[in-house]
């Protein structure tokens, strides 16, 4: 090992070399032309097209951070300095979230609010959505002969020990179980809430993915999930059997000739503090024009907003998709009363039997 | 000599050092650094105490009443789950490998200590694709029975609490394998002797003899195992397992109240303290000493089923906490072998081992400053405030790492501000956002493991050194780095190797805090996994392992007590 001792020297610039490097890359000062900042909840893969493209047209350099939480505590410490300049993320909660926070600002801007439909942007502008998918009903082809269903029918018990399900908290959930209450009040959404539960094949766990893998394996007959999952299984390469798991499910869009399938978006938003607004804003409306929403849509098997612009070939072959047009504001207001009930009905414990 | 005799002559000692002001010259940055690291570690805990002091925008009566029974009761089984299995795997395995010769002995030695190098999330979602619909396993059962759907034969379920059990013990047991290994290593073999001829036979004196003697490492490995077991919040969340640490989550994610999870997290924080004090009271003032090193210790050569039933039982710690996981990623990663020449993973592997190496040499230099300074500590105040450290590593990454944002931020504000009003220069954020800002979350998190390790190795140093440098006109400083840092060296190297390798597989503080463009290997493994595309993940996961793997088999030689190391402690 190092012996401190004899070249105290040695240790004090190997410290002090280290903190430079380490420093280095944050200190990349905020204040250079030609950068957009971009703090992102999606994956970098995922946004990774519509950057290199915008850097292409444009010569502004994206720069990126991908977060899993913290994101919007993240901005509001950073506060007057944060080099944040947009803020992309799924799910309208979080959008909201960011609002209230105060870590967004309003965006008055003609291309933006022509192309992106009102029911998909914050009223004030703070944010506008991007992409919509919908939470679905993956439905065995082999065990299952209806090709339409409902959310409320999911608590009848003619599914009992039939439906696979993520954890009630995660965010697709939440969502989904906010626009229940939205559309039948607290009360009804618990007692279907509870009807879900004792239909559950197993204990919730794992993510969209493995639902669909029950549904394989024979261990359910129906999962609710959202859209995209099917397409990535749809096409993966590498691992090709999981084409198959594809192969096996059919998508039911709930409620789809009444009030609408639930759909959540992913979206933008301009920082409070942005350091490069013009920039910011250059990217944002970007992002609105047809052929960036037709390759972020592509890239996830996701529906672009924007009126006109076609969701890829697999998107399509899934059939027409009729949203529910409850504004997203409205089911976010919801969310911690879902979170509560799917604790109150101690929905991630599983079927009681 | 008397197991008095140390005890008192460290009393004499210290009670001659307050009487000899002028020697302390030394003493006295040391100290003042001591408590400079301790107040670091203290603000992020201070921080996530100021949040919990905000409004919890009342979620506590709906976490009292639904959650929380669930969530404690879930909590305490896994804890001692992954106790009892963790530590039956890490003993029994320490005492043959120490103490009997079989066949596959030296290979299993080495093996036994790979798992340290595979991280919790990862193994978690390597078992859920063994053990699944169609992971290996159950496809040779349906092949075997002629079965197509899993409702028509039984197959063993993983994500459920004996599932979690089992895969978090499988890759934290190396924390007490290698503390007891070690000690077992050290203990006297006259002890054991003795035990036999007073009549014990080999296998009750195992339990009579040799793991009494050995419970203070045995501590320190479970104690380690279950601040991992109690912050994780990869594998329980793909194991479907509601801990409070997941409580934490969404009580703040999806409840809206940061204030409220913080709660939660203070009240994680404040049970660890009170586990750790309890089993340091229930040690109360013994004290446990081992004979010198003996190499050349006569193994007992098990024969025929002996044999067999100990490299049995050495065998499946390392094949269910590297076996499996290993096996699932390379057979991904085999499909994808053009993938292992992406220049991002090149990036990531060289901020990861940046990473881990900064917060190796910070938690090195720290710990020793914090064990010596506790050695020379006379109150039991001092004592108590040295061990802080700890605690870091029991509070969920991501609240440790909010801890960090929110001072350094103001920090950095303040001092931009500063700079504004003073030079009409803006400094903009300087360390938030930066790799240090990463370096200090993980400090923060594994210097408990730094100066645990470092305090063992000084505690085999005898003071009667120390009193011979200070009457030969050494300081205390000049002690330090004359003799102990030379005689410390392996025991500064486990240190080192040890938060290298837990900061190599850090994850949630490391993603909250980094910088713009800045991949970790486990950052790109998270953000490949969070889009349920595992396969893409075996690639960083598998290059974290052999990362990994590197510094774990280092570790193991250097705790390997070698020949000639007798001669200086002769």
């Amino acid at each position: 090992m190092f012996d401190f001792s004899r070249r105290p020297g040695t240790l004090t610039a190997l410290l002090i070399g280290g903190a430079v490097a380490l420093l280095g890359p944050g200190s990349a000062s905020a204040e250079e032309k030609g950068e957009v900042n971009i703090y992102s909840y999606r994956q970098p893969y995922l946004i990774a097209p519509i950057t290199e493209a915008f850097e292409k047209e444009t010569g502004i350099r994206v720069n990126t951070v991908f977060l899993a939480q913290g994101l919007e505590e993240r901005i509001q410490a950073e506060g007057a300095n944060s080099p944040a300049d947009v803020i992309m993320t799924v799910d309208i909660g979080r959008l909201e979230n960011a609002k209230q926070m105060g870590i967004t600002q309003p965006v008055t801007d003609e291309v933006i609010e022509r192309d992106i439909p009102a029911q998909y942007r914050d009223p004030e502008g703070h944010w506008f959505g991007l992409t919509t998918r919908s939470r679905v009903v993956y439905a065995s082809k082999e065990r299952v002969e209806q090709d339409t269903i409902t959310y409320e029918e999911l608590s009848d018990p003619k599914w009992k020990g039939r439906i696979c399900i993520r954890s009630g908290q995660h965010v697709y959930n939440i969502g989904l179980i906010a626009s229940m209450i939205a559309h039948h009040g607290e009360e009804a959404t618990e007692e279907w809430l509870r009807g879900l539960k004792n239909n559950l094949a197993r204990r919730p766990e794992g993510n969209d993915r493995n639902q669909a893998k029950g549904i394989f394996s024979g261990e359910c007959d129906i999962a609710v999930g959202n859209t995209y999952y099917v397409g990535v299984m749809a096409t993966n390469e590498e691992e090709p059997e999981q084409k198959e798991w594809a192969n096996a499910l059919k998508i039911l869009f709930p409620n789809n000739d009444a009030r609408g399938a639930h759909v959540n978006i992913s979206g933008m938003a301009m920082a409070k503090n942005a350091p490069h607004p013009e920039n910011a804003l250059k990217f944002m409306e970007f992002a609105t024009r047809d052929e960036a929403q037709h390759i972020y849509a592509e890239k996830n098997f996701e529906y672009p907003v924007k009126a006109g612009v076609p969701a890829s070939d697999i998107v399509a072959s899934w059939g027409e998709i009729h949203p529910d047009e409850l504004p997203l504001a409205e089911i976010a207001r919801y969310r911690k009363k879902a979170s509560e009930l799917v604790d109150k009905v101690g929905f991630d414990e599983g079927p009681s039997s | 000599m008397t197991p008095q005799e140390p005890l008192l002559s460290f009393r004499i000692f210290s009670w001659r050092r307050r009487g000899a002001r002028n020697a302390l010259g030394g003493h006295r940055l040391l100290s003042g650094l001591a408590w400079l690291v301790t107040a670091l570690v203290l603000v992020p805990l201070v921080a996530v105490l100021v949040i919990a002091m905000g409004s919890s925008q009342g979620v506590w009566p709906h976490l009292v009443s639904t959650v929380l029974p669930h969530a404690v009761r879930t909590t305490l089984l896994l804890m001692a789950g992954v106790a009892i299995l963790s530590s039956t795997m890490g003993v029994v395995a320490a005492w043959f490998v120490t103490n009997f010769t079989f066949p596959g002995r030296r290979f299993l030695e080495v093996a036994l200590v790979l798992p340290f190098a595979m991280p919790l999330y990862i193994a978690a979602f390597t078992y859920i694709e063994f053990f699944d619909f169609t992971g290996p396993l159950q496809t040779a059962i349906r092949a075997a029975g002629g079965y197509t759907s899993v409702r028509e034969y039984w197959s063993p379920e993983v994500r459920n609490l004996p599932g979690a059990i089992v895969i978090m013990s499988s890759v934290l047991y190396p924390y007490v394998y290698m503390t007891t290994r070690l000690l077992f290593l050290m203990q006297s073999v006259t002890a054991l002797q003795v035990a036999q001829t007073l009549g014990c036979s080999r296998f009750s004196a195992f339990f009579r003899v040799a793991v009494p003697l050995a419970r203070p490492a045995i501590a320190i490995g479970i104690t380690l195992c279950l601040m991992e077991t109690l912050n994780d919040i990869g594998a329980v969340d793909f194991l479907g397992i509601r801990t409070l640490t997941f409580s934490v989550y969404d009580t703040w994610l999806n409840r809206g109240s940061l204030a409220g999870a913080a709660q939660i997290a203070t009240v994680m924080v404040g049970f660890v303290v009170v586990l750790i004090a309890a089993e340091r009271a229930a040690r109360g003032r013994q004290r446990y000493h081992v004979g010198r090193a003996e190499r050349g210790r006569f193994r007992i050569t098990l024969k025929g089923w002996r044999a067999a039933g100990a490299a049995f039982l050495c065998s499946m710690p390392p094949l269910l906490g590297i076996g499996i996981p290993g096996y699932v990623l390379l057979d991904f990663a085999s499909r994808r072998l053009a993938k292992f020449a992406h220049p991002e993973l090149l990036a990531a592997a060289t901020h990861s081992v940046t990473v881990a190496a900064a917060t190796g040499i910070v938690t090195v230099v720290a710990g020793l400053v914090l064990a010596y300074c506790a050695r020379l500590a006379a109150s039991r105040f001092q004592h108590a405030a040295l061990k802080v450290a700890l605690i870091g590593y029991a509070v969920p990454g991501t609240v440790l790492a909010l801890g960090i944002l929110v001072p350094l931020a103001r920090l950095d504000n303040s001092v931009d501000a500063f700079m504004r009003a003073t030079f009409d220069v803006s400094t903009g954020l300087l360390i938030t956002g930066s790799a240090a800002a990463i370096v200090y979350a993980c400090s923060v998190r594994f210097l408990g493991v730094a100066q645990g390790t470092i305090e063992a190795g000084l505690s085999k140093v005898t003071s009667h050194l120390d009193m011979a440098a200070r009457t030969l006109g050494r300081t205390a400083q000049q002690t330090l780095f004359d003799v102990h840092v030379p005689l410390m060296k392996k025991a500064l190297g486990a240190a080192f190797l040890l938060v290298f390798v837990d900061s190599l597989k850090e994850l949630s503080a490391t993603l909250l805090l980094r910088p713009f463009n800045y991949d970790t290997l486990a950052t790109l493994v998270y953000s490949r996994a969070s889009r349920a595309a595992y396969g893409d993940a075996a690639i960083p996961a598998l290059l974290i392992v052999l990362v990994g793997l590197v510094p774990v088999v280092m570790l193991l030689k250097n705790a390997a007590p070698a020949a000639p190391e007798r001669r200086g402690s002769g």
